[in-house]
């Protein structure tokens, strides 16, 4: 007859627990020497007097009414930025996307791809990568000394990196549907343009349109971003506000910044669900 | 009577545009934001595609090289590599903690639960979540000073927003019955967590934890750019400089950086769903 144990009172793996948490421990060592974590500067007495002021300057947010239209109006530029931006990603993507995608080749439709063909595909390929690598805040501070400070930095930095995500997934996107149709049109003699209009995109439509609602949705929040080195809209004046120490106004953009983030990630879910 | 058709009427196509179709509002919506976006935004394209523009940016990319690769520079590129991947780690470790501690709040852990503070934590998280990590690093340099400390907590308050929804929802949707069997027993709320439902979503958490670090690496790179510490404070330091030489060294290293974290995840994602 099976004797019924008594419940262990001690948990039965505690000396492992313990090991992995000392190992932790030791190897955490060295993370936090080079962050130089010293959480208690928070507390040190000029810290706490700066901190204290600043953020009692937070109440009451700013509400002047020519504050408010200045806030308005860089909130539209941010917007105006991630779209304008994403329309030149978009005129970047589409034609490295149909140059590069390999469902397009009719020299693969028989074996293997041609040679030539196939080197031309891969830099295009490594062209893409090279673009998306680069974040886009790199790309803001080299256009900023070029073009100046100004929303045309931001443009210009939005679309090269948004263009070579677009290209990438674009491309993933295209090779790993049902590419029958496809073949079937390049091997009765249309032409690769035919082939993709009336065989891969209809298939694919409503999933590319999704992928670029939702990097729209990215670029809004990365145009704020872009802002603080210089490429205007909402965090340009954001940085400014930061700068002076001018609490109030921080605190109102900032709400306005999470509303419009929220804005556009309920716009996106919203057109995504809508497109099934 | 009047005989059938042989073959059945062509259907016209329809019309270009018409008020029931939701495809011809999205488009035009669209193309008028589009429109509106370049109308509004003073672009200067004429001093961009000048010939005077595309001198200076010649010049600009020219200065790149050669880069700057003296043994003491490259040794400060990489204590700000390591001080980056140091960042990256620390910050994502910490927010891993704080969004598991506002993940329990946030959820709810059985059916009888009232969760009061499942409202409240979620806008918070939200709040966390919808801040990016540059702006967390510019608030965080006031009370933290320059370098990779407000760094790391920049990225740990972004990221703990993020993962703690992740794991609010890893943790409701756990199956109930292990958590359940021991509550049935009179065990307590938080020894049920450690040992019924924490095992069921661990390899979970861990997973979204180090999709985050990922990420998180990429961010930490470009941090510095507001002085908060690593590869991104030397790029911002030497690019003011204009030390292009070096500017291109610390660029390459960045690149470096993001390409190895991208063949690294790749590689261990292709070994795990094998």
């Amino acid at each position: 007859m099976a004797v019924a144990l008594p419940p262990p009172a001690r948990d039965p793996a505690w000396i492992g627990r313990v090991f992995w948490i000392g190992a932790g421990l030791v190897l955490l060592w060295p993370l936090m020497v080079a962050t130089e974590f010293r959480p208690w500067i928070f507390l040190a007495r000029d810290n706490l007097k700066v901190t204290g002021q600043f953020l009692g300057s937070f109440l009451p947010p700013a509400h002047a009414p020519d504050f408010l239209a200045m806030v308005a109006r860089e909130s539209w530029r941010t917007v105006a930025i991630a779209t304008a931006g994403m329309t030149l990603a978009l005129v970047l993507a589409v034609p490295l996307t149909l140059l590069s995608t390999r469902v397009l080749s009719v020299s693969a439709l028989s074996g293997r791809m041609a040679r030539g063909p196939f080197w031309l595909r891969q830099a295009l390929r490594w062209l893409l990568i090279v673009l998306r690598s680069v974040p886009e805040l790199v790309w803001a501070l080299v256009f900023v000394r070029v073009v100046g400070l100004g929303p045309t930095a931001g443009v210009l930095a939005i679309a090269l990196t948004y263009g070579g995500m677009l290209g990438k997934v674009y491309g993933e996107i295209l090779e790993s549907g049902e590419t029958h149709a496809t073949a079937a049109l390049l091997r009765n003699g249309s032409s690769r343009l035919q082939a993709f209009a009336y065989g891969l995109l209809p298939q694919n439509a409503a999933e590319l349109t999704s992928y670029t609602v939702y990097r729209w949705e990215c670029a809004i929040r990365s145009s704020v971003v872009l802002g603080f080195v210089g490429a205007g809209g909402l965090g340009q004046q954001l940085d400014n506000s930061m700068k002076m120490f001018n609490g109030g106004e921080v605190l109102t953009m900032l709400a306005v910044f999470v509303a419009l983030v929220a804005l556009a990630d309920r716009v996106s879910a919203g057109l995504r669900k809508a497109l099934g | 009577m009047k005989p059938a058709a042989a073959n059945s009427p062509y259907r016209l196509p329809p019309p270009l545009w018409s008020a029931r179709c939701k495809a011809c509002w999205f488009t035009t919506a669209v193309l008028l934001l589009v429109v509106a976006s370049f109308w509004s935004l003073d672009l200067q394209w004429g001093q961009f595609l000048s010939l005077e523009a595309a001198r200076s940016m010649g010049r600009f990319l020219g200065e790149f090289f050669p880069p700057d690769t003296s043994p003491e520079f490259l040794r400060r590129v990489a204590i700000g590599t390591w001080e980056t991947l140091a960042m990256s780690a620390f910050g994502t470790l910490l927010a891993a903690v704080g969004g598991l501690l506002l993940a329990l709040p946030a959820s709810r852990q059985h059916e009888a639960d009232a969760a009061r503070a499942r409202t409240p934590t979620r806008l918070l998280l939200n709040a966390l979540r919808s801040i990016p990590e540059l702006v967390w690093a510019g608030l965080l340099l006031i009370a933290a000073g320059l370098g990779p400390f407000a760094g790391t907590l920049a990225l740990a308050m972004h990221t703990t927003g993020v993962l703690g929804r992740l794991f609010a929802e890893a943790i409701e949707n756990a199956p109930p019955g292990p958590g359940a069997a021991l509550r049935v027993q009179g065990v307590g709320t938080v020894r049920v967590f450690l040992y019924a439902t924490l095992p069921q979503v661990l390899p979970q958490l861990m997973s979204y934890t180090l999709y985050r670090w990922e990420n998180n690496i990429r961010a930490a790179a470009v941090l510095g750019v507001v002085g908060a510490g690593g590869l991104g404070q030397l790029l911002a330091f030497h690019m003011g400089l204009f030390h292009m030489g070096k500017t291109a060294t610390i660029l390459g290293a960045m690149l470096l950086l993001v390409a190895l974290v991208d063949a690294l995840s790749h590689g261990a994602r292709r070994w795990m769903t094998r």
